[in-house]
């Protein structure tokens, strides 16, 4: 299994580059990001979240939906559409999470390219504005900081 | 400097460990408000609000100001909304799920993903 290697800048104040190797063949990979039963196994963010419903139309117009649920916290969920896609190479889409109410867009373009044996992986997406990011931010916390409040919670 | 923002972060989690600040926060990502606006939509005088305020100020997370009689709310540029505090939560988040990733795809190669 590779070590994990990601790397993630900013470019200039409007987007978020992120890049991760696998060691896996850019088809599985995309297979990966386009498949419901695959995205439901690992795009889950925090330990203790599920992807209960994913609805994952990999055609250009076709509906992204995926909902998380936590049995302590709720939970939420996210929209998109599909704007490009070339087969095992680039996937061109646009979410928005509902916290619970809607983000602005983000558009985000995901690059799969073979390197030896493996695949880079390069998404280039939206940084949301300070609104958006401190509701993000708000609920990122509520979702997936529970240890740290427990822990913080010991300590008062 | 990496302690001094651990101990800020922390001071942030504290003050989002109780939902009326997270709605009041909520409110604030709408623009700034004074703090008789806030308190409206809760079932709490003002001085439990100015309370709850007083927490979010000292956790860098809200910037007060007085005009006149009036007080004045609005979210800090170097509280939570701070690029690097996003781009923290998002590396973790990311993190967590390429790892994840790597467990399924080594599967997919031993041939066993249809388990």
């Amino acid at each position: 299994m590779t070590v994990s290697k990601m790397t993630l800048k900013t470019e200039g104040d409007r987007f978020v580059v992120v890049t991760r190797r696998f060691a896996a063949t850019p088809e599985q990979v995309y297979r990966a990001h386009t498949e419901p039963a695959l995205i439901q196994k690992w795009l889950l963010g925090p330990d203790g979240w599920t992807m209960p419903v994913c609805i994952c139309e990999a055609r250009p117009g076709g509906r992204i939906r995926y909902e998380w649920a936590n049995p302590d916290q709720g939970g939420f969920h996210l929209t998109g559409e599909f704007v490009a896609l070339e087969p095992f190479r680039r996937i061109v889409h646009v979410e928005r999470m509902f916290l619970p109410d809607p983000t602005p867009d983000n558009h985000v373009e995901t690059r799969f390219e073979p390197d030896g044996s493996g695949t880079v992986m390069t998404m280039r997406m939206t940084l949301p504005d300070e609104q958006t990011r401190a509701m993000m931010l708000a609920s990122g916390m509520e979702h997936g900081m529970e240890a740290s409040y427990a822990r913080l919670e010991g300590m008062i | 400097m990496i302690q001094g923002a651990d101990a800020n972060l922390d001071a942030a989690f504290l003050a989002l460990a109780d939902p009326t600040r997270r709605a009041i926060l909520a409110r604030l990502t709408q623009g700034e408000a004074t703090v008789m606006q806030l308190a409206e939509p809760f079932e709490m005088t003002q001085p439990a609000i100015s309370r709850h305020l007083k927490v979010l100020e000292g956790a860098g997370l809200i910037v007060r100001r007085a005009e006149g009689t009036r007080r004045h709310c609005r979210l800090s540029d170097t509280g939570l909304a701070s690029v690097d505090r996003w781009l923290e939560l998002l590396r973790s988040a990311l993190s967590r799920n390429y790892d994840r990733l790597d467990g399924l795809l080594d599967a997919m190669n031993s041939g066993k993903e249809k388990e």
